[in-house]
């Protein structure tokens, strides 16, 4: 075989599964899945909890054994090449398993040992990480006494101490404020640009938009759809959103009323806090609304997001 | 109007807050590697931590013994300290006859006692490291799951844990024979620095089955507490410590044999003061220390796996 069998041109598959499956006794957790990501690519899981996710990524990360199907991570079988197919992954797990009785120095140097690297090596890395990180003056903190966003950034500061080739994230900003996660994005988006593969999973679909070049929505163990964020929103919702409330009693009783707006609705979803009306134009929707005499008590016109996709994909909503 | 309103239609554009752009490098590997140079650098990834991986976690674990340093040091020097001047002035002074033989005829209760006393200091380091620690790295810090995604193997934390424990065994038990000499209890220095490593084996004998165990143990219920009281407590008492084995009924023999603290207390007395001891005995004892520890850290690697995988 030829070494350029894969040029700069053609993108390099640096995990490929196919029909891969993960069974707990009778529980299907991943049901016979199939996906490629690529070197250099952002590639994102989105699903409610308990979709399959994070044991899609324990497979990718060769720590739990697929039940059957196929796996390929940088060319090699997880199940023979473990040690092999982890010296070349960054992995932050959903909940941060940082020792928390050492320090945000002395976590990520004795991290980097376990990948073999000499220990000047691992201290000039921590320090460089610290600093990306924005952790420099926590450097002699105890893990413990960090805030959640800062141990959220030290996990990530400690994926990268073996300069990774998959950076893979489950679930990176859950449980964060909003200042934390634009903080961990901006680093995320850093890394992003320098051409890291990230494999990241959430059941936030701003996070997803903000990050992902390309997802697979997972529900149930199953692909329910595949593509860039901007295209799945083109094909599974229309343009616009309007969202108006009636009050929990009255929103269902509404609903066909609303729908009987015409063709500017092309779908209603009715949740039990409000109407989702799918529009093309979200203000004349309103409009129609208000002229057949209905008066919601709040309006709101917002562009589709991957909530919707997901909506009218599985019927639920994403984040209960 | 404020100095920082818009000149000109231009809105202005604050970068005070993410302005600090801490460079680093992330790509090991080019973007544009082929697959196979990223196969030749994970097979290449692995080759040292396949190795070494059980060092590598053996310096973490003696990183984290650093937090209670202190105690390690005081508990390691007082202990024995304590146990010397209590038995070897105050019990001994009421003990008028000999219990045991050496090689030079009948020797002091003290140095009776001390053999065994060092090796119920290994136990104690023992029972206190492969509890908690090992309950801490699977439920409470989860660390061993943040281990788990580095090259190293689960066995090779089990053997980490193993080699940071015996470093605080060997600075017990050193700190514990070198008190024994100076207290006058150890009638032939020289081979009796052999009972240094037969505290070290009684040590892992007793410590690894608890290994085992704890990393089985999903739920904290007290099971240590009861490990304590029911398995540690009576082993310590009717395995020939305080006084000969022999001089209980002959029913409580197999709780001897049976211990880690008999078999390791034994060849301690055989290395200080020269207990007589017929050589297959002497194997026997070395051998029971080292199948128990052996077959033990198997399980226990087998547990890791099962728990990390």
């Amino acid at each position: 075989m030829s070494r350029r069998v894969a040029s700069v041109n053609v993108p390099t598959p640096v995990i490929t599964a196919s029909s891969l499956t993960k069974r707990y006794g009778d529980f299907t957790a991943v049901d016979g899945i199939d996906f490629e990501v690529t070197a250099g690519e952002a590639f994102g899981l989105l699903g409610p909890n308990g979709a399959g996710k994070s044991t899609t990524m324990r497979m990718i990360s060769a720590v739990s054994r697929r039940t059957s199907g196929e796996l390929s991570v940088l060319g090699l079988d997880p199940e023979d090449y473990g040690p092999e197919i982890r010296s070349q992954l960054g992995v932050v797990p959903q909940e941060d398993n940082l020792d928390t009785e050492l320090t945000a120095r002395d976590n990520l140097v004795i991290y980097g040992r376990f990948f073999g690297l000499p220990r000047a090596v691992c201290r000039q890395r921590a320090d460089e990480l610290l600093a990306f990180a924005q952790l420099e003056e926590k450097a002699g903190a105890k893990a413990d006494d960090l805030s959640g966003g800062m141990k959220r950034r030290l996990t990530i500061a400690r994926g990268l101490m073996n300069t990774p080739q998959i950076f893979m994230l489950d679930e990176p900003t859950t449980g964060l404020d909003p200042q934390a996660r634009h903080v961990l994005w901006d680093r995320l988006f850093r890394l992003k640009e320098q051409g890291t593969t990230l494999v990241i999973t959430t059941h936030y679909m701003d996070e997803a938009e903000q990050l992902c070049d390309r997802l697979i929505v997972v529900d149930h163990g199953t692909i329910m759809a595949e593509g860039s964020p901007a295209e799945l929103i083109r094909r599974y919702s229309s343009r616009e959103v309007l969202e108006v409330r009636f009050g929990s009693d009255r929103n269902a009783a509404v609903a066909d009323d609303v729908a009987a707006i015409g063709a500017l609705a092309e779908r209603v979803e009715v949740l039990p806090d409000r109407l989702l009306v799918y529009t093309a134009d979200g203000e004349s929707a309103l409009e129609r609304v208000i002229e057949r005499g209905l008066r919601p008590t709040t309006s709101l016109v917002r562009r589709s997001s991957l909530e919707d996709v997901f909506l009218r994909l599985t019927g639920r909503s994403l984040v209960e | 109007m404020s100095e920082s309103a818009p000149a000109d239609g231009v809105a202005t554009v604050n970068t005070s807050r993410y302005a600090d752009a801490a460079a680093i490098r992330v790509n090991a590997i080019p973007v544009g590697a082929s697959l196979d140079e990223r196969r030749e650098a994970a097979l290449a990834g692995a080759r040292k931590p396949r190795r070494l991986g059980g060092w590598y976690n053996a310096e973490a674990f003696l990183l984290s013994m650093k937090a209670y340093g202190w105690t390690i040091i005081v508990g390691g020097v007082g202990s024995p300290l304590l146990y010397l001047l209590g038995l070897g002035l105050g019990l001994a002074a009421v003990i008028p006859v000999s219990v045991a033989d050496g090689a030079a005829g009948p020797v002091s209760y003290v140095t009776f006692v001390a053999p065994a006393l060092l090796v119920t200091a290994t136990i104690g380091v023992a029972s206190e490291e492969f509890t908690y620690p090992v309950m801490g790295g699977f439920k409470w810090r989860k660390t061993f799951f943040g281990i788990a995604a580095t090259p190293v193997s689960p066995p090779q934390i089990v053997s980490g844990l193993v080699i940071a424990v015996v470093g605080r065994m060997l600075f017990v038990s050193v700190a514990y024979y070198a008190l024994m000499v100076v207290f006058g209890a150890v009638p032939q220095p020289g081979l009796g620095m052999l009972s240094i490593l037969a505290g070290l084996l009684a040590g892992l004998a007793f410590g690894l089955p608890l290994l085992a165990y704890a990393s089985s143990i999903r739920e904290d219920k007290g099971q240590f507490a009861l490990v304590q009281r029911f398995i540690f407590t009576p082993l310590f008492l009717f395995s020939g410590t305080f006084y000969p084995l022999d001089t209980l009924p002959v029913w409580l023999h197999p709780i001897g044999w049976l211990s880690p603290v008999w078999h390791g207390a034994q060849l301690g007395r055989w290395a200080t003061y020269g207990a007589p001891t017929p050589g297959w005995l002497l194997a026997v004892h070395a051998l029971a220390l080292v199948a128990i520890a052996a077959v033990a850290g198997y399980v226990a690697g087998r547990v890791f796996t099962r728990r990390l995988r």
